[in-house]
């Protein structure tokens, strides 16, 4: 046992124990492997499908993943060892996946874009539908704009304090039943079909001013009814993740206990707060059923009035435009047009609302110096 | 401005749990008192009650007396806030605000009060403080750098130099270098022995050696036993402690012979 394992020497030549032999050593694929056997794999199943004559992307590229996965964990077991084939199959099998789940996310920016750049332009930006008969060749988005950012805006300026103050509630004071009680409707809130919430505006609608009646306001109403439930969850584990040793460091100066919150908890969650708060905006900003419901969809023209008749949104300005595609001749091709211009000016508008988080909980998170 | 503490027949609980039984003890003005005693047995509560801000943990209370000076600490009349700005605190980890510069994190006192203060008090008193915690000269440029940015033991001190920047009565101090090397251990040490000149410094330590060197009088706290509540064992100045404690329990603990 004391010398049956030494290994051969090679210390002469000054390059140390032999690694070969030291037990230690497996053999290994080297690191372009799997990349070529990937380019190898599709190169054959598209020439297989060419040759067929029924080359289409989707089957192949199906059977190019089957074939990398066989091949790549056969090659590995034969060449390196079991472990390792295990982990190169299941790699494989991650990125697969992967790809599975951005496929139809980059297929949908890129249908958007390509049928709604036809329309979106300057002009379509800058005028309303006021005035525009189905078969014209005209018409524009700005009034939908205005009441998107009319109501989303109302609808965070109404959330915001209402979420915010519940999440400070139920981190900072909350006890017992009534806390518990306090989650649990939150949650359930978070539940609420968005129609639902539509209807319960109308009906309050109803209730305060009549039957048919119909504005800004009453969609920001709906909308906040959706957004408070979120502000809320996503505002209580960003105070959560302030540290308990903030708020005691603030207590042994003599700080009472409503300034260490107002000073100490909200500056250090400030970033993750506003991110909160841009994704539940983002959240309710593509909301089109009670949008219908309380906020009209008979607008054509610029209306930045809240509580002044219908108000035009851009998802409703989708649905409406989506309707009209049944229209015969011209009239049906703009509707169409009409409709994938507006989805990329909300996704856009929408993009720029993640931009904007992402910006700011870079600049306000605490520097390190 | 420093205070003496007086504690008579103290109980402490968390919701039912006894934590601390029966304690009476005084803590002189203008030395360094130190808590001694095997993890858990409730020094560390022990000193949170001193400043109130042991109920700030939920179910938390207390029965008996601390007395700063003539002041009833737990008298009903008086604002657990108050308190808090007689008697400081320092935590076992450095937790200096992350939204803060250096030099606001010593007037954070000041500043997360509303206290209006010129600029030129306000520069005064950070000066002040931070000289008084050894850390001035390390930090004079970049006074307007967070203070996350500092290493663990200039944070320490920093924390040390917010806490004496309101200017209490007392320094509770919370195992304040258990996290620290021995470098800056030996900064920490020499500003106590610095400080106590002008402060009540209470500090809980687990390190024997720093209890030696720094305080002059020790109170060392044990169990009574596995889910009973801690006690004070004995209580007198460091080096009779350390040298013929009048009980076995100290001398085993001190002798290192368990804990």
């Amino acid at each position: 046992m004391t010398t049956a394992t030494q290994p051969t020497a090679t210390g002469s030549s000054g390059e140390g124990p032999d690694i070969q032999s030291s037990g230690l050593y497996s053999r290994q694929l080297p690191t372009y492997f799997p990349a070529a056997l990937l380019v190898v794999c599709a190169a054959v199943a598209s020439g297989a499908f060419f040759l067929l004559g029924a080359f289409h992307p989707v089957p192949v590229a199906a059977v190019t993943a089957i074939g990398y996965l066989v091949a790549v964990t056969t090659s590995s077991a034969v060449v390196e060892n079991n472990r390792r084939a295990k982990d190169r199959l299941v790699t494989g099998v991650v990125y697969c996946c992967f790809a599975i789940a951005v496929v139809p996310l980059i297929s949908l920016l890129s249908t958007v874009v390509v049928f709604g750049i036809e329309r979106f332009d300057l002009y379509f930006l800058s005028v309303s539908m006021n005035g525009v008969i189905p078969s014209m060749d005209a018409g524009g988005v700005y009034h939908a704009i205005v009441g998107t950012l009319v109501i989303t805006g109302l609808a965070t300026v109404i959330s915001v304090p209402i979420g915010l103050m519940t999440a400070v509630y139920v981190v900072e004071y909350g006890r017992g039943r009534l806390k518990q009680a306090i989650t649990f409707f939150v949650d359930v809130m978070t539940g609420i079909p968005s129609i639902v919430a539509g209807l319960f505006v109308v009906a309050l609608w109803i209730m305060v001013f009549g039957p048919g009646q119909t504005n800004g306001l009453a969609g920001a109403i709906a909308l906040s009814v959706l957004m408070i439930p979120v502000v809320v969850r996503s505002s209580e584990e960003m105070l959560r993740l302030v540290p308990n040793e903030l708020r005691e460091a603030a207590y042994a100066l003599g700080v009472p206990k409503w300034l260490t919150i107002v000073k100490v908890v909200l500056p250090t969650a400030v970033a993750g707060l506003t991110t909160g708060i841009i994704l539940a905006l983002a959240r309710v900003i593509g909301e089109t059923a009670p949008l219908i419901l309380t906020a009209g969809m008979a607008s054509t023209r610029i209306n930045a009035n809240p509580v002044e008749g219908d108000m035009m949104s851009l998802p409703v300005y989708i649905y409406k435009a989506v309707r009209d595609m049944g229209l015969s001749g011209e009239a049906g091709v703009y509707a169409e047009e009409r409709a994938w211009a507006a989805a990329l000016t909300l996704i856009l508008v929408v993009m720029l609302l993640f931009l904007t988080a992402r910006l700011v909980s870079r600049f306000l998170s605490p520097g390190k110096g | 401005m420093a205070k003496r503490i007086d504690v008579s027949d103290l109980n402490v609980y968390y919701g039912d749990f006894k934590a601390v039984e029966d304690v009476t003890m005084t803590v002189e003005p203008r030395s360094v008192t130190a808590f001694i005693g095997s993890s858990g047995c409730g020094k560390s509560t022990f000193l949170r009650t001193l400043n109130r801000m042991h109920e700030v943990t939920p179910g938390a209370r207390v029965q008996g007396k601390v007395m700063l000076d003539n002041l009833d600490v737990y008298d009903h009349s008086v604002d657990p806030v108050s308190v808090r700005r007689e008697i400081g605190m320092v935590f076992q980890r450095a937790n200096p605000f992350p939204t803060m510069s250096i030099y606001d994190n010593v007037i954070a006192g000041a500043k997360l009060n509303n206290q209006r203060m010129s600029k030129s008090r306000s520069d005064e008193i950070v000066e002040r403080s931070l000289r008084d915690a050894n850390l001035w000269e390390e930090v004079k440029d970049r006074l307007n750098k967070p203070g996350a940015g500092l290493s663990g033991g200039q944070q320490q001190r920093l924390c040390i130099a917010r806490a004496t920047a309101v200017e209490p009565a007392v320094l509770l101090m919370d195992e304040p270098c258990s996290a620290l090397d021995p470098i800056s251990t030996l900064a920490i040490e020499d500003l106590i022995a610095k400080l106590k000149e002008n402060y009540t410094i209470v500090i809980v330590t687990h390190n024997m050696q720093q209890a030696a060197r720094v305080s002059d009088r020790t109170a060392f706290f044990n169990l009574a036993g596995t889910g009973q509540p801690g006690r004070l064992i004995e209580m007198g100045d460091t080096n009779k402690i350390f040298t013929k404690p009048d009980k076995k329990e100290t001398e085993n603990y001190i002798t290192g012979r368990f804990g």
